[in-house]
């Protein structure tokens, strides 16, 4: 699996540290009830399909990036940083 | 059989090797099949369940029967393809599953038994008695089961990996595989062209074909010659590409020094990654056998073996051929080896009207029903027009056609797509993303069809990369149809075979069906079939033909054959290539690592750093007697130690004191410049993430402090919460865990030891921190304490680590002080209660350790809503204490809490125990745990039980802090 690191360009997956759902962005405000922070921090849909998950650049820019992909065909959709800056497309 | 002035072996080298024991000669260029052929060995080894004897099949990577061992002074390597493995000097080989001799072999009995011994036989035969399983069943099984052996040693063989990048992979040198290869390297872009032979050319340097006008093997050395001229080219030889995996990356192995005589340091094998942006896989075909009764005689062969043996190595094996096949292929074979003087006895071809052949007795509508000569073929069998014959022969060349090797297109998940036309699975287009498949890997049988899919495939490769590949001039070359009459099994009485490795029959398959295992996913499991190291390559599609029969539907109803990655065996080895021993995980070293080894200190792997447990005294004995030493001396007088492995991360600018009242429960953005405060950091989930220090060096800066085991942790988890929540603040942040050496100094002695190595008084009040002057060197100064002394830590560039540590060394031991390692360091904080990630181990809240308080109310914080949530808090949460054994007891971390009277049962334990140490200045064993309502519970006994290691102690709850539960050295 390669990804295509918006600062650093394409990768193999070995540079980078997986940590689950993109969910994690979403973060609930200090006052949300509790099961806003239940679903937050807890409920993971497990989709055959599109999904969005967080992946650390860990051995490149230390970026964390949003990674959209297709679980069934493993195509790469989107890599974005967190903060903003997407490239299309996972492969150069 | 040698033949004269065939073959491309260096006549003008001889070369020496051992089979069984036996030496034989053979010469360079040979494979260790070649060679063995060369010398009439027949018999190279015995089947896997019947023990029956085998003899070399095929002349490829596919082979079933020819596995070896190979023996070498640093290892030995069994199943090993005979007709993969080149011979080298002194090359010692081994047949493999016979006792005691290849000849005689004792299991052989099972060939008699094998009324007995059919598909399932394991399965139904030794199911009961139950307790029978493991006494007996299962040893005996193991016994005489599995093929090669090993040593028992350690493999001492040196592997290494790699990694490739190109354009454009080709994978496999055939006519399609070096036409595509020129194709794409003229117009420059950066080709691969992987091949698992010793030599590129595949079937062109086995077939006697003619390219052009020239031989086509001097065609293939044209194209070499001219391949080599070009830079952007690289031509990996002995490279099987083992699996292709996503966005381009394919696993590859190079037998880099397996056709060597064994040195030092010559690498055995090498694991490649390619990453390929475009790949063309030509990988060609693999000739499948048909079964008929007893067709796994020695001397049955593949019929394309004949003349790739004739014609790469010189070798025939046989002097009377006959040949037996469904498809036109054969009548090439029978002319190679005729040219050069073998007889062709007969051509047997099922089909009523095959074609003649001038100068060969063909023997149309009739099939081989037969073979006989259990130590080396000897006549055949064949049925035609009703009437039966035999025919001496001692040796036999088989075709029931041709399957195209498509396992690559299968890795990621594509399916393969019957085709009556061909008798054979085809790739379907678009298997691997990227992926174009050329030439008989296709389905393209002839050579010019493959010359021009080849170049075909590179140029549609370049187009999808924007680039454009000129026209190629293709060679004249054969362009024959490829025609075949199906044909799977010669019905029979006697046993045929399928699957040679495993030993799978006709009948097996059949069996399978009637019990009921119709899907060929449950016959293949059932008989083994395609199980074997060669995972069916030559047998699969016969199988599955066979049950289609069986079970009455086509073939392609009834299923298709899938394959995973790898293509061919690859070593674990070759994987893991340079993480064996100190290769395993990196090391790192602290800049007093020389200081503490010179004073005879063990060292403690502390993550992937080395820290010294003790520094022993000449007397002492134990490492208790160091320890306790060291910690009487921290108590008494003052000790040094090196805590350079903490975390440390400068974080700088206007909002860094907003993002550390964030990412900690505390409040750090009222914190004076000059001064440290302890945090606590929580997961967004309300559980204990890390904890340290933070010192406020400037008014925009920072100086966080982690545990060593967490630092990696930490800076991920900061920057987190920085790209992801507060990107726009003002605040940047960097290891500096390897730029700083810092030693700790601690005990009633520590002021005056700072002072002498500052020059003058610290004068520094409690959580204080200020730059200094370190004889010459800026540093930092912090008063801190992990120890509950009054205790600094000093700071100094790395630099200038070792010369600090061994100076602040001797100036300890000129006071009565000295060196204490993690022993000390770790009784010295259980003594004070302060936690590490024993206690903080990643299910604790801030309330179980005590100091929900820290949670500020007067700000978010990183998990301050989960950490408030219903069950993270209460009297049900194990909370933490200390414990005190009633009787002189060691205590053991991992040890249940139970309150005193109950059962001793799961459901009862009531807590457990983080962290054990005796306590010289308590003369007491103690212990950190948690115990459900702990803190409710002081003065409570309750009973330490550890069944693993026999612990069963009475123990007095505690106040987890045991040494100045006031502080007071602290802030003296
Ligand atoms: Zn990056």
């Amino acid at each position: 699996m390669r990804l295509t690191c918006p600062l650093c360009g394409p990768r193999d997956r070995r540079e980078f540290y997986y940590s689950g759902a993109a969910v994690a962005l979403d973060r609930p405000g200090a006052e949300a009830p509790p099961e806003a922070w239940d679903d937050h921090l807890h409920n993971r849909d497990n989709p055959a399909g599109v999904t969005q998950d967080l992946w650390y650049h860990e051995q490149g820019c230390c970026s964390w990036l949003k990674v959209t992909r297709n679980t069934v065909t493993h195509e790469i959709l989107a890599v974005e940083t967190v903060g903003g800056d997407s490239t299309a497309g996972g492969v150069a | 059989m040698r033949i004269d002035g065939k073959g491309r072996i260096d006549r003008t080298r001889p070369v020496t090797f051992t089979f069984d024991g036996r030496a034989y000669a053979g010469y360079k260029g040979d494979t260790l099949a070649s060679a063995l052929i060369a010398n009439d060995v027949r018999v190279v080894g015995r089947s896997f369940k019947y023990h029956r004897p085998r003899g070399i099949l095929t002349a490829g990577s596919e082979e079933p029967n020819a596995l070896v061992e190979i023996v070498g002074p640093a290892n030995q390597t069994p199943n090993t393809r005979a007709t993969v493995q080149e011979l080298f000097e002194g090359l010692e080989a081994r047949s493999q599953n016979r006792w005691p001799s290849l000849r005689f072999d004792a299991l052989e009995v099972n060939d008699l038994a094998a009324p007995f011994l059919s598909a399932g036989f394991y399965y139904k035969t030794f199911m009961w008695p139950r307790r029978f399983w493991e006494g007996v069943y299962e040893p005996l099984i193991r016994r005489a089961a599995g093929l090669g052996s090993l040593s028992g040693r350690h493999d001492a063989g040196v592997y290494e990996k790699a990694w490739a990048h190109c354009d454009l992979l080709v994978i496999g040198a055939g006519p399609a595989g070096l036409m595509a290869a020129l194709t794409a390297a003229r117009v420059g872009a950066d080709v691969i062209l992987a091949d698992e032979s010793s030599e590129p050319g595949g079937r062109l340097l086995s077939d006697a074909a003619e390219i052009g006008d020239q031989p086509a093997a001097d065609w293939v050395a044209t194209v070499l010659a001219e391949l080599a001229s070009l830079p952007n080219l690289r031509l990996m030889t002995r490279t099987t590409v083992t699996g292709a995996y996503d966005d381009g990356t394919f696993g590859a192995l190079e037998r880099v020094g397996l056709h060597r005589r064994p040195r030092p340091n010559l690498p055995r094998e090498c694991f490649w990654r390619i990453v390929a942006k475009r790949s063309v896989l030509t990988a060609g075909a693999l000739e499948r056998h048909i079964a008929f009764e007893d067709n796994d005689r020695p001397g049955v062969m593949l019929a394309s073996a004949l003349p790739a043996y004739m014609n790469r190595y010189g070798v025939v094996p046989g002097q009377r051929v006959t040949l037996f096949g469904n498809n036109d292929g054969l009548r090439g074979v029978a002319r190679s080896l005729m040219a050069a003087g073998v007889t062709v006895a007969a051509i047997i071809d099922p089909r009523e009207d095959a074609p003649e052949e001038p100068g060969v007795t063909v023997h149309k509508g009739a099939q081989v029903v037969r073979a006989r000569g259990r130590m080396g073929l000897r006549e055949i069998t064949v049925r035609s027009g009703g009437r039966e014959f035999r025919l001496e022969t001692d040796c036999l060349g088989v075709s029931g056609g041709w399957n195209p090797t498509l396992h690559l297109t299968c890795h990621l998940n594509g399916r393969p797509r019957w085709s009556d036309e061909l008798a054979a699975f085809v790739p379907v287009e678009g298997a691997v993303p990227g992926m174009l498949v050329a030439g008989a890997a296709n389905g393209t049988f002839s050579n010019h069809g493959c010359l021009a899919a080849g170049a075909e495939a590179a140029r549609a490769s370049l187009a999808a990369l924007g680039r454009v590949a000129g026209a190629v001039d293709l060679p004249q070359a054969e362009d024959a149809p490829y025609r075949i009459a199906p044909l799977w099994a010669v019905p029979g009485k006697g046993r045929a075979w399928l699957d040679f490795a495993n030993d799978v029959t006709v009948k097996d398959v059949g069996l399978a069906a009637q019990e009921g295992f119709r899907s060929v996913e449950h016959m293949k499991r059932y008989t083994t079939q395609g199980m074997a190291p060669d995972q069916g390559k030559t047998s699969n599609v016969a199988a599955l033909a066979v049950l289609a029969d069986a079970t009455g539907q086509a073939i392609a109803q009834t299923g298709t054959t899938t394959f995973r990655p790898p293509y061919t065996p690859v070593s674990i080895a070759a994987m893991g290539a340079g993480g064996r021993g100190e290769g395993f995980a990196p090391q790192r070293f602290l800049t007093s690592d020389q200081a503490s080894r010179d004073r005879g200190a063990p060292m403690i792997e502390a993550g992937l750093w080395y820290r010294p447990g003790y520094f022993p005294k000449p007397g002492e004995t134990t490492w208790r007697e160091a320890c306790d030493r060291e910690v009487r001396m921290v108590r008494t007088a003052v000790g040094v130690t090196d805590v350079s492995t903490l975390g440390k991360i400068d974080i700088q600018g206007p909002d860094a004191g907003r993002f550390l009242d964030f990412v900690y429960t505390n409040m750090f953005s009222t914190l004076p410049v000059g001064k440290v405060r302890y945090g606590l950091m929580l997961r967004e989930d309300g559980h204990v993430l890390d904890d340290g220090t933070c010192a406020r060096l400037g008014p925009d800066h920072w100086l966080m402090t982690t545990t060593t085991a967490a630092a990696g942790l930490v800076m991920r988890h900061l920057d987190f919460v920085h790209q992801a929540f507060c990107a726009a603040w003002q605040v940047r942040f960097v290891s500096v865990t390897e730029s700083w050496a810092q030693f700790a100094v601690a005990g009633p002695l520590a002021r005056d030891l700072v002072a002498s190595a500052l020059g003058h008084a610290p004068d520094l009040p409690f959580m204080g921190c200020v730059p200094v002057t370190v004889q010459g060197v800026a540093g930092r100064l912090f008063r801190i304490s992990f120890s509950g002394e009054e205790g600094y830590e000093l700071a100094v560039p790395t630099r200038y680590g070792e010369a600090l540590f061994r100076d602040l060394t001797a100036r300890a031991e000129t006071m009565g002080g000295g060196l204490y390692g993690m022993e000390a360091l770790n009784v010295l904080r259980i003594e004070k209660g302060f936690i590490t990630h024993a206690e903080i181990h990643g299910r604790t809240t801030a309330f179980d350790i005590g100091m929900e308080k820290m949670i500020s109310g007067k700000k978010d914080c990183i998990g301050k809503a989960a950490a408030a949530r219903p069950g993270l808090l209460g009297a049900a949460r194990e909370q933490m204490v200390g414990l005190v054994p009633l009787t002189d007891t060691v205590l053991t971390a991992g040890a249940h809490l139970f309150a005193q009277g109950v059962e001793l049962t799961r459901d009862h334990a009531a807590g457990y125990v983080t962290s054990v140490g005796y306590s010289p200045t308590l003369h007491s064993h103690l212990a950190l745990g948690f115990l459900q309502n702990g803190r409710a519970r002081h003065g409570e006994t309750v009973r330490l039980v550890d069944r693993l290691r026999g612990v069963d102690v009475l123990c007095r709850v505690s106040d987890p802090v045991f040494h100045d539960p006031k502080g007071e050295k602290l802030r003296a």
